[in-house]
């Protein structure tokens, strides 16, 4: 088997790999090594050619290729080697990476450091549930994005879609815009999961349809779909008898969630987040193996590009510190807890002892969507170390703020954060 | 005086706007909270616009098809003519972002232009 030596291995070239590629590289890293899937940088962004990406990171609006490009030209202007259509099969506890790819085979790779950057994946059928039969046409909205936008055909002439995740939307809106008839968007919930300017630029632009609390509850056609049953559901989300309606169509696609691809990381031995369904990370984004760092949807799901970017650059420059023994040697963990209307916090723990920024960046996820509410983060003290306005929360628009270093002292051993109605302050 | 309500799809936040205003005349623009959200509820008022993105067929490049998008938002009511005009072109490899396709689309004004670098296969 073929051997070679990196300081640093990054799995995955998406947005996510390759800033966290680059920020390495500034902060002195000599050998960088990206491993990518595909036979292309960029990851996902190259299927999301519509724009909207970028505001918060180059103050202007880009589609999802642009957004790239300024990373993969970049990138092609340094000296990070990238492996394409490579896969990595294995991470093994001696820091050894087991790689596979056309050219060369099965091969290893040696580091001082890894970066876990592969992503996420989207949820199936196989993971909600939905009864019928199993005609074809039923696929992730995500599938048909790369069926429509990277290889250029339709999945259908008529289409309905389940749930109002980003990517549906903007399904909805692409699939219209090339003449498909969207007959509308079906959500389980009372409110839309995705953002809202993509309700109202993806769907009210072409009136297409949103229903919520609403479910598909059978799926009809033997080889091909030929329609689905949605129906009202109760509060309990239980379909209401009575209110089924048949709705006509030969394509469905799914945009019921993400889930971060983990098996790497899972058969490494990283500790996983049952929420987040990504590694536990601190704030530097290290695992719980001090050697391995995450950022990107494969620790949790982000729903803005400009957010992946800005934490892969914290994963690159604590892997750089890593390898050229900036970090501090003593750690003490301080643990971050939160009450039961937030879903999950990023990180999970911050090292009280790390002096290398000033601020600690957080970024939450609430279980519910609320109005005028404020944000308070605890110490174990019961000091209030941040109390902030938030006007709306929603379980789909990610809550990010920061924390200032000066709080976090030796003597802090827990932050508590949580949500609560302006009114009971 | 009535009042008309906008989400801006000028940034994720998603900010309400409110217009008050007597048929076409506008009195009021509040509720926003930046200038992106004051432009918006402006143009969206008097002429909505959207910046259309989609790809276009590409000859002898790596991928067979090229991501696009007007330069500029065109007036919304023109973007299934510009979406016409856009089918029926097929353009050669290699390409650049930013190379114009076609520039005043569907004589709008605006141009359209590549958003993803493919060379030339050889």
């Amino acid at each position: 088997m073929k051997k070679s030596e990196y300081d640093l291995v990054i799995i995955g070239g998406g947005p996510a790999g390759l800033a966290a590629a680059l920020e390495a590289k500034k902060n002195g890293v000599s050998k960088i090594l990206i491993c990518e899937r595909a036979p292309h940088l960029g990851g996902i962004l190259n299927q999301c050619i519509h724009n909207g990406f970028g505001l918060q990171y180059f103050k202007e609006e880009l589609t999802g290729p642009e957004y790239a490009s300024r990373f993969i030209e970049e990138l092609e202007n340094s000296d990070i080697d990238v492996k394409l259509g490579t896969m990595v099969m294995e991470i093994r506890d001696d820091k050894k990476v087991i790689a596979v790819n056309r050219e060369e085979g099965m091969f290893q790779i040696g580091t001082k450091a890894l970066i876990l950057a592969m992503g996420c994946r989207e949820r199936t059928r196989g993971a909600i549930t939905i009864p019928g039969s199993r005609p074809s046409g039923i696929m992730t909205a995500g599938t048909a994005q790369s069926y429509v936008n990277l290889e250029g055909y339709l999945p259908g002439k008529e289409v309905a879609i389940l749930g109002s995740g980003d990517i549906g939307l903007i399904m909805a809106r692409r699939l219209t815009l090339e003449g498909v008839n969207v007959k509308g968007v079906v959500e389980v919930m009372p409110y839309s999961t995705g953002l809202i300017r993509n309700k109202v630029q993806c769907l009210d632009d072409f009136g297409i349809p949103l229903l919520l609390s609403h479910a598909i509850i059978e799926v009809h056609g033997k080889e091909r779909l030929e329609g689905v049953t949605i129906a009202k559901v109760d509060e309990k989300l239980k379909p209401i008898e009575g209110t089924e309606q048949y709705v006509s169509c030969d394509t469905l696609l799914l945009s019921v969630g993400l889930i971060p691809e983990n098996e790497l990381s899972n058969n490494l031995g990283c500790e996983i987040d049952k929420v987040t369904r990504g590694p536990v990370v601190n704030e530097k984004r290290i695992t719980n193996i001090p050697w391995v760092f995450a950022c990107g949807n494969v620790l949790h799901v982000h729903d803005l590009v400009d957010n992946v970017t800005q934490e892969a650059e914290i994963a690159g420059k604590a892997a750089a510190d890593f390898i050229n023994h900036k970090m501090n040697k003593e750690e003490k963990d301080v643990i971050v807890t939160h009450d039961k209307n937030i879903g999950y916090v990023v990180p999970q723990h911050i090292d009280a002892l790390n002096h290398q920024e000033q601020t600690i960046k957080f970024f939450l996820r609430v279980k519910n969507p609320d109005e005028e509410v404020r944000l308070i983060v605890k110490d174990n003290f019961n000091k209030t170390l941040l109390n902030l306005k938030k006007t709306i929360v929603e379980p789909g628009t990610m809550v990010t703020f920061n924390l200032s270093r000066e709080f976090v002292t030796k003597d802090t051993s827990s932050i508590d954060i949580s949500i609560t109605k302006e009114q009971a302050q | 005086m009535e009042v008309k309500k906008f989400i801006c799809i000028g940034c994720p936040k998603g900010c309400s706007l409110k217009i008050e205003h007597t048929e076409k005349t506008i009195h009021e623009i509040s509720d926003y909270s930046c200038k992106i959200g004051l432009k918006y509820a402006k143009t969206e008022f008097t002429e909505p616009k959207r910046t259309i993105t989609t790809t276009v067929k590409l000859k002898s490049g790596e991928l067979p098809f090229v991501p696009v998008k007007t330069k500029e938002p065109v007036n919304k009511e023109k973007i299934f003519e510009v979406m016409n005009v856009i089918s029926a072109l097929e353009i050669e490899s290699p390409i650049s972002v930013g190379d114009v396709v076609v520039s005043n689309i569907a004589g709008t004004g605006v141009d359209l232009v590549c958003t993803r670098n493919i060379k030339k296969v050889s």
